[in-house]
């Protein structure tokens, strides 16, 4: 509402400026010869809408800043977050002076310098040592900010460290999936992408043992606190891009070009929920890179909890093997032993019969799915 | 003696040259290979344009300010765009997003505000008959003319015109099974933009050439308006990079088309694993963004120099450091090929060569901010005129500090991880490139109006048409960096799908709307001016803003050829105004020093025994070329 009336009241102040040059000119024809008049009134008119656009944009710049600052870079839960926030604030004041100081002198000087009759301008064309300044000036600052920049980016880019917890994430349309390296060997199988199909959705290449116990999850994607997580990004189909707002991390997936980003989070979801006092909160992740219809909406949700409690949630997880065991059928015979463990006991003996196998291992879903196959 | 006898005889020869070439109306107008005519159709093209660029975002800005708005209102123009529920189909959303972007960026912002200004004022600032080639330039429009059509027509079809955004990545695009922007409307955009850039290269040549070859007696590149040296820069940037786009394109349409691999790899669509290996969809991003950002700086370094020439006529000052002027445009130009990964931090490439790109960015903020400090600098102790021209390039400067700023920020890699495709960019890009660019096309059109038709446009109208203009983008985008700071990323159909975007910001955005739809509003009053002054404006002066250089010396309508008889000889350079004890406050460039002695600067009274030589010369006077 304050927007509309806000809205109005500057359409109604142009409209006013109108009226009070169209009725300056009916009365100053009577007197004044026309072609002075026209640089004249109108001239002064301009002049001061200068200075009044300069002192409502800065309170208007100031107020709608205040107002909007509650939603401002929502609260980061991760250290290098925390780091490029600062940077950014940083940034934002230096240029937030320069903004208003080169601003103010624009539309002051074309507020003072207006036209007035006799007057003649300065001639004025150089000044070496003026130009010196504004070109070393902005050059140090920029020095600076790069400087700082620089650093920050060379450390979020840094390998990840060795004890990173690696989880991958699968972009297509319109979902994430997040695949875990399993609870058994913590390392993630081989893909290939001429593998996926409905079930095997991120293409896990079973003659890898690394696989058998790797499992998946396209609703939420399950993270320990206070431990450098290295994400491992890819796509399936076009591109996307990896956006977890709150930990500061945006990284593109790529079709063929797996790409990385390596933070550390440091506040679990309860955490956040206690501090922002919102028992509703959630960490996000987004794509922000345009990948079609549903692009606004690819959400997955990222749950941050201490080591031991996702620890138990991935051991409560069932390997992708173990739910679709007539994958079972493309482990390499000298793997098959390796595998059995991940498998129902009886699928080993009758691997042809894999409508048996699930009823037995009693996985609603899968009957449901394994029948209609 | 000599040289009266050569003038009556190109006077003889001109008429003759009149005579024997009567135009029929096809030739006069519309195949036309006259540049004033061009730079005409250049400018009307670019305005139907703008019109409809700017109501495909009034269409999804209406989406995004009122999500539950009914919009069965526009069924008669998008038809089943619009769902049974009165719902904007997502699909057509990206097509809009994508069409808004394309058509302002090169229809709009490269043809209308360089073709118009570059093919209008290069042969008359310089003091040439015409273009280097009339025909080159005429098949230039033709082109574009075609583009258009191809454009055009692409937003008509039943899968809608290209939506995978302005930059159109593969694989969406590549691929017709992942989105329906991706079937026909894309092949139908790389036809037009493939159409588009051998427009832009027949210009493109064009201005070189006519700027090396045909300036007249006396125009050094040391005495060049800035407007020439920045459409110079400008086309010569556009030669460079165009041909990359069109690589881009090409290759992409063999991926579209003819089954290689270039943007392709890996891909599993549509239920099946396509047979491409190899490719890289960073490839296309590298080519696109060697076009992409040296583009940024086709659209805006014209506007840049219309608005130093302009700036420094209103404000009776010379433009303050000339020479740092060019400096800076120069540097701006170099640097501008030499930054473009900077739009791609976070796409997977090498870190290291981000940390190198950060670097080359930031470098451009110096000669960007040494243009901004000059503008306010030749202001200073002025005595300023506020002609509508004038009070939009001021607005130019405004919008370009306001919105070059950010890009401090947005160039810094490591705070671009989080800000990188939110609306901060959107902010950021609109400010900077596209509310300035628009500024100068429109200053431009303001302020050589009465060059071009002979007819002066309504000041009063002006006036309220910038100042409407101006607080209207300054609202649309000023409040765009709020959301980008909450993280708000772009392109997306509505904000409803995430909790950190879910309750935040509706009143804003439905804010913006009404802006946009306010501004869009008033740009109305500028065609009604535009359109009625063409026909019934006020008959303009020979000089209507006491300005130095040629174009105000060829007569009001300039004819075939711009000058009767001899084209003025250039003694100084343009930016002679309020010169110390000069009788008047302006010297046009085609005075001779030695008319001016009670002004003239000491090295400039050693310049006068020159003039004779400059006046001998007799540079590439088309008219006195044997043919």
């Amino acid at each position: 509402m304050v927007y509309i009336i806000a809205l109005l009241s500057v359409i109604f102040l142009g409209l006013a400026a109108l009226v009070v040059s169209r009725m300056a000119a009916v009365v100053k024809n009577v007197n004044g010869p026309v072609d002075e008049e026209r640089i004249g009134l109108s001239n002064r008119i301009n002049g001061a809408l200068f200075l009044i656009f300069l002192v409502f944009g800065l309170v208007g710049v100031v107020w709608s800043f205040a107002h909007a600052s509650n939603y401002f870079l929502p609260e980061a839960s991760s250290p290098h977050g925390r780091r490029t926030d600062f940077l950014f604030w940083l940034s934002m004041g230096i240029i937030t002076v320069a903004f208003f100081i080169t601003n103010a002198l624009l539309f002051v000087f074309s507020f003072r310098y207006q036209y007035r009759p006799g007057r003649k301008a300065s001639y004025y064309p150089e000044n070496h040592k003026l130009e010196l300044i504004w070109t070393v000036i902005p050059a140090i600052v920029m020095a600076l900010l790069v400087f700082t920049g620089w650093r920050a980016w060379r450390d979020i880019m840094s390998e990840a460290p060795a004890d990173a917890q690696v989880v991958e994430l699968v972009g297509k349309q319109f979902n994430w999936i997040a695949r875990y390296p399993g609870v058994d060997d913590n390392k993630l199988g081989a893909y290939n992408y001429k593998l996926i199909d409905n079930n095997n959705d991120t293409g896990i290449d079973f003659s890898d043992p690394a696989s058998f116990d790797d499992f998946t999850s396209t609703t939420e994607l399950h993270i320990p606190v206070n431990k450098p997580v290295l994400l491992k990004i890819r796509a399936r189909d076009v591109l996307h891009s990896v956006f977890i707002p709150h930990m500061r991390v945006k990284m593109d997936a790529v079709p063929g070009m797996p790409t990385r980003f390596w933070f550390i989070a440091d506040k679990t979801t309860d955490q956040m929920r206690n501090e922002l006092g919102n028992q509703d909160f959630g960490y996000e992740i987004a794509c922000t890179e345009v990948c079609g219809r549903g692009h606004f909406s690819m959400r997955i949700r990222l749950i941050v909890e201490d080591e031991e409690s996702w620890k138990k949630w991935c051991a409560e997880q069932k390997p992708l093997l173990t739910s679709y065991p007539e994958y079972a059928s493309r482990i390499p015979e000298n793997l098959k032993a390796k595998a059995a463990k991940y498998l129902p006991a009886v699928e080993t003996a009758t691997p042809s019969d894999s409508t048996t196998a699930s009823t037995q291992q009693g996985g609603g879903v899968s009957v449901a799915t394994t029948s209609l196959r | 003696m000599a040289t009266v006898a050569q003038n009556t005889a190109t006077l003889a020869h001109v008429e003759e040259h009149e005579h024997h070439e009567p135009h029929s109306f096809w030739r006069k107008y519309i195949f036309s290979e006259d540049h004033k005519t061009i730079a005409k159709q250049y400018l009307i093209s670019g305005i139907f344009w703008s019109v409809v660029g700017i109501s495909l975002s009034v269409m999804f800005r209406l989406q995004l300010g009122f999500p539950d708005m009914k919009l069965s209102f526009l069924r008669p123009i998008l038809g089943s765009w619009i769902d049974e529920t009165g719902k904007l189909d997502p699909d057509f959303y990206l097509a809009l997003v994508t069409m808004h972007g394309t058509i302002m960026v090169f229809f709009v912002l490269t043809a209308g505000l360089s073709g118009t200004f570059s093919n209008f004022l290069i042969p008359l600032q310089v003091g040439a008959r015409d273009m280097a080639s009339g025909f080159l330039n005429m098949l230039s429009y033709w082109f574009f003319f075609l583009a258009s059509v191809v454009m055009f027509v692409s937003l008509f079809f039943e899968t809608g015109p290209a939506a995978g955004g302005w930059v159109v990545y593969p694989p969406l695009s590549a691929l017709p099974q992942a989105h329906k922007g991706s079937e026909a409307g894309m092949t139908y955009w790389l036809v037009s933009m493939a159409l588009f850039i051998v427009s832009q290269l027949l210009g493109g040549i064009n201005y070189i050439t006519t700027v090396i070859n045909l300036r007249t007696r006396g125009m050094s590149f040391s005495k060049l308006p800035l407007t020439v040296w920045a459409f110079f820069l400008t086309a010569v940037l556009g030669l460079i990079s165009f041909p990359v786009l069109l690589s881009a394109a090409l290759l992409l349409i063999f991926d579209r088309s003819f089954g290689t691999s270039f943007y392709l790899s890996e891909i599993f669509i549509g239920g099946e694993a396509l047979p491409n290996v190899g490719g890289s969809p960073i490839l296309f991003q590298h080519l696109f963004w060697f076009l992409g950002h040296p583009e940024v700086y086709i659209v805006l370094l014209p506007a840049l120099g219309m608005t130093s020439e302009i700036i420094a006529t209103n404000a009776r000052k010379p433009i303050f450091g000339y020479r740092a002027m060019i400096a800076s445009m120069m540097g701006i130009a170099f640097l501008a090929f030499i930054v473009w990964a900077h739009h791609m931090f976070v796409t997977g490439m090498n870190p290291f060569l981000g940390s190198i790109f950060m670097f080359l960015t930031l470098i451009i903020a110096v000669p960007s901010a040494v243009k901004a400090f000059n503008y306010i600098t030749t202001l200073w102790r002025g005595n300023i005129r506020f002609t509508p021209a004038m009070l939009f390039s001021i607005g130019l400067v405004s919008f370009f500090i306001s919105g070059g700023l950010t890009g401090l920020i947005l160039g810094n890699s490591a705070l671009d991880i989080q800000l990188h495709d939110t609306y901060f960019v959107v902010a950021h890009f609109h400010l900077v490139m596209g509310a300035a660019s628009a500024f100068g096309l429109l200053a431009g059109v303001y302020h050589w109006f009465p060059k071009m038709f002979g007819r002066m446009m309504n000041d009063k109208l002006g006036y309220i048409h910038f100042w409407l203009t101006f607080i209207g983008i300054y609202l649309v985008f000023f409040p765009m960096h709020y959301i980008g700071i909450a993280g708000f990323p772009r392109r997306y159909y509505a904000f409803t799908s995430y909790d950190f975007t879910k309750h935040i910001f509706s009143d804003m955005n439905s804010f913006i709307s009404v802006a946009a739809i306010f501004t869009f509003a008033a740009q109305w009053i500028f065609v009604w001016n535009f359109v009625y002054s063409i026909f019934k404006g006020r008959k303009a002066p020979q000089n209507p803003w006491k300005s130095n250089t040629l174009e105000w010396t060829a007569p009001i309508n300039p004819g075939h050829g711009n000058w009767p008889g001899e084209i003025p000889a250039v003694y100084r350079w343009p930016y002679d105004y309020s010169k110390p004890g000069a009788k008047d406050d302006f010297i046009p460039q085609n005075v001779p020093y030695s008319q001016t002695p009670e002004s003239n600067l000491p090295h400039e009274n050693e310049l006068i025994p020159l003039e004779k030589e400059i006046e001998a010369q007799n540079l590439n006077d088309q008219f006195k070329q044997p043919h």
